[in-house]
């Protein structure tokens, strides 16, 4: 944590956890006897609970969303930059709720909780999980939490996809969905990159087969391939051209005569070694990863991610299914992203007009590709929190 | 409200459905929600005006009109309004086609360039014609498809397209019978409420 709390920040937070004993059908027919969910909220719930916005996080995040767990917390939770007192997701009006979401590995029940019939860790066997049965898991805890109905449902690229699922499985529940860098669906090439990191854990020979748990270890090289693999697909290639060239200290200055080719140790080794700043990096960031993440968890969010398709139980597409979703729109996407460029989230914003849907969609201009969603850009915060300004007001006046 | 505007939004039937292109700050759509109930949608491409359509909740699609119109669906909106964009377009004539694949009816305004100042100004000066109204320099101005009232009938009679209403007002939107009688000398702004002809 920094020396004080800055003033933006929602400071010290405890998550809670939320058990539930009813079995949950998942979409693949198994059931899911029990399980627990680990949740944080920011701000108040106010007495007519119309403030309350559900943040569904993306492929490696989770409930910590916001603040810090800490005294000793070197930084906060994923998304500070846009939750907190008078930030974009202004907690001075709005009760924010994060989870970690079924499957996950911070907290709540997933592969390396231990599984109460057997009294092992699930590892492999715990349930393919997809994105419709983390809002059904969702919609319980909602339940549980006596929310009646979400003020708005943010989220960016994986979480935008349950942002979708949201609008679509209970529109009765969500008054404006907030979909970020995410797509209708994912496309070959999106899916190729996940089968390359799912091999690189599934090939380590410290996998077991899943069961590395129960064996005391766990498949650090396999984890860290599949997050080098992952990390350059959220970035541009100008976003590291800057990240990695040091005559180019900013986005703003000209980047056509640098490669981002820095070097790690100010020569060339002339060997298999590190060389470049980009790779010690990569390395840094995979050997992180696989420190603190659950691998059997990053096989069922890149599953999670391939499965999803909300058209498969309506004939005619994308607007068929948006067809009840009366609730307000806002998508944003990103122009140097290409894991889910701007055409993806058109085509989502298309199928909202066909069904006749509240859409508003903005495309900003940003170099830092994927990531650009976790990063405090000015239009896109300025645009977030208009939006959300607005929300707020419409609820002063519904309750006036 | 822009003068324009006043005169288009009597022709938006209540509880229609609206399609603003070039749609600005959403005043006319916001103008059009409150006191029609009408469900609109705007595009725009520039980011201070999406930002103020965001902040009054107005739906703002970021598009350019340039790069065509593929993403909506014919006839899926009653109205399809296309207000001092025209001469900024870079094929005016496929976006009104457009406009009425979408639309039931379209909406047009453009400033006419038949008018008497822009031809005593090219006349007299011998140069493009520069004012508060037309603020830009031939090489810098956004508008580069310049038409008059006369221009504009000859393309709808060409496109076989109906119009159902045209009046031409001054700057501050007031009318006259002098303007009715000769629009494209009088007329500074141009407003057309046209359809496609099923005759």
């Amino acid at each position: 944590m920094p020396d004080s709390i800055p003033t933006d920040s929602v400071g010290l937070i405890t998550p809670q956890v939320y058990k539930f004993d009813e079995p949950l059908t998942l979409r693949s027919g198994t059931v899911l006897p029990e399980y627990e969910l680990v949740v944080e909220t920011y701000g108040k719930l106010n007495s007519e609970k119309t403030n309350a916005i559900l943040i569904c996080h993306a492929l490696s995040g989770d409930h910590h969303a916001a603040g810090y767990h800490s005294e000793s917390d070197s930084k906060p939770g994923w998304w500070d930059s846009c939750i907190g007192p008078g930030k974009a997701i202004d907690t001075n009006l709005f009760y924010v709720v994060s989870l970690n979401n079924l499957g996950g590995c911070a907290g709540s029940t997933g592969p390396a909780s231990i599984n109460p019939e057997t009294n092992k860790y699930y590892g492999p066997d715990f349930p393919i999980i997809t994105v419709r049965d983390w809002v059904k898991s969702q919609h319980r805890l909602m339940d549980r939490m006596e929310i009646p109905e979400w003020a708005a449902v943010v989220g960016g690229s994986l979480g935008g996809m349950q942002v979708l699922r949201w609008a679509i499985s209970y529109p009765d529940r969500i008054r404006h969905a907030v979909c970020i860098a995410a797509a209708p669906k994912l496309s070959a090439q999106n899916i190729a990159f996940n089968e390359v990191a799912r091999h690189s854990i599934t090939s380590d020979r410290d996998f077991h087969e899943g069961r590395y748990l129960e064996k005391g270890t766990y498949p650090k090289q396999g984890l860290m391939l599949a997050r080098m693999v992952g990390h350059i697909t959220y970035l541009s290639d100008s976003a590291m051209r800057a990240k990695f060239g040091k005559s180019v200290s900013n986005f703003e200055q000209d980047t056509a005569e640098n490669f981002g080719r820095d070097l790690w140790s100010g020569k060339l080794s002339f060997g298999f070694n590190v060389d470049f700043q980009v790779e010690s990096y990569l390395h840094y960031q995979g050997e992180r990863f696989s420190e603190n993440f659950d691998a059997n968890t990053y096989l069922l969010m890149t599953k999670a991610l391939d499965y999803f398709d909300p058209t498969v139980d309506f004939q005619g597409g994308l607007s068929k299914a948006f067809a009840n979703s009366d609730c307000k729109f806002l998508l944003m996407s990103f122009s140097t992203d290409w894991r889910f460029p701007p055409e993806r989230s058109r085509e989502i914003v298309a199928d909202l007009l066909k069904a006749g849907r509240e859409v508003s969609y903005l495309e900003i201009e940003a170099d830092q590709g994927h990531d650009a969603f976790l990063l405090p850009i000015p239009r896109y915060i300025e645009a977030l929190s208009g939006y959300l300004q607005r929300v707020h007001q419409e609820n002063e006046s519904d309750a006036s | 409200m822009r003068p324009d505007l006043e005169i288009i939004q009597q022709w938006i039937q209540p509880n229609s459905k609206v399609l603003d292109l070039g749609c600005g700050d959403g005043s006319l759509l916001h103008y059009l929600q409150t006191t029609k109930k009408v469900y609109g949608v705007g595009l725009e491409i520039d980011a201070t005006n999406i930002q103020h359509c965001l902040d009054r909740g107005t739906n703002v699609i970021e598009q350019n009109l340039d790069e065509g119109l593929s993403n909506f669906q014919s006839e899926s909106f009653d109205t399809v309004l296309l207000a001092q964009t025209l001469q900024a377009l870079s094929k005016p004539d496929h976006l009104i086609d457009e406009m009425l694949r979408i639309g039931k009816n379209g909406i047009v305004t453009f400033p006419n360039f038949g008018n008497w100042k822009s031809r005593l100004y090219l006349a007299s000066r011998g140069r493009m014609p520069v004012s508060k109204f037309i603020p830009h320099s031939w090489y810098n101005t956004p508008n580069i498809h310049f038409c008059t009232v006369k221009d504009f009938d000859a393309l709808c009679k060409e496109r076989n397209i109906k119009v159902l209403a045209r009046t031409v007002v001054d700057l501050e939107h007031q009318g006259s019978w002098y303007m009715k009688a000769w629009p494209n000398l009088l007329g500074e702004i141009a407003i057309y409420h046209i359809s496609k002809n099923t005759d």
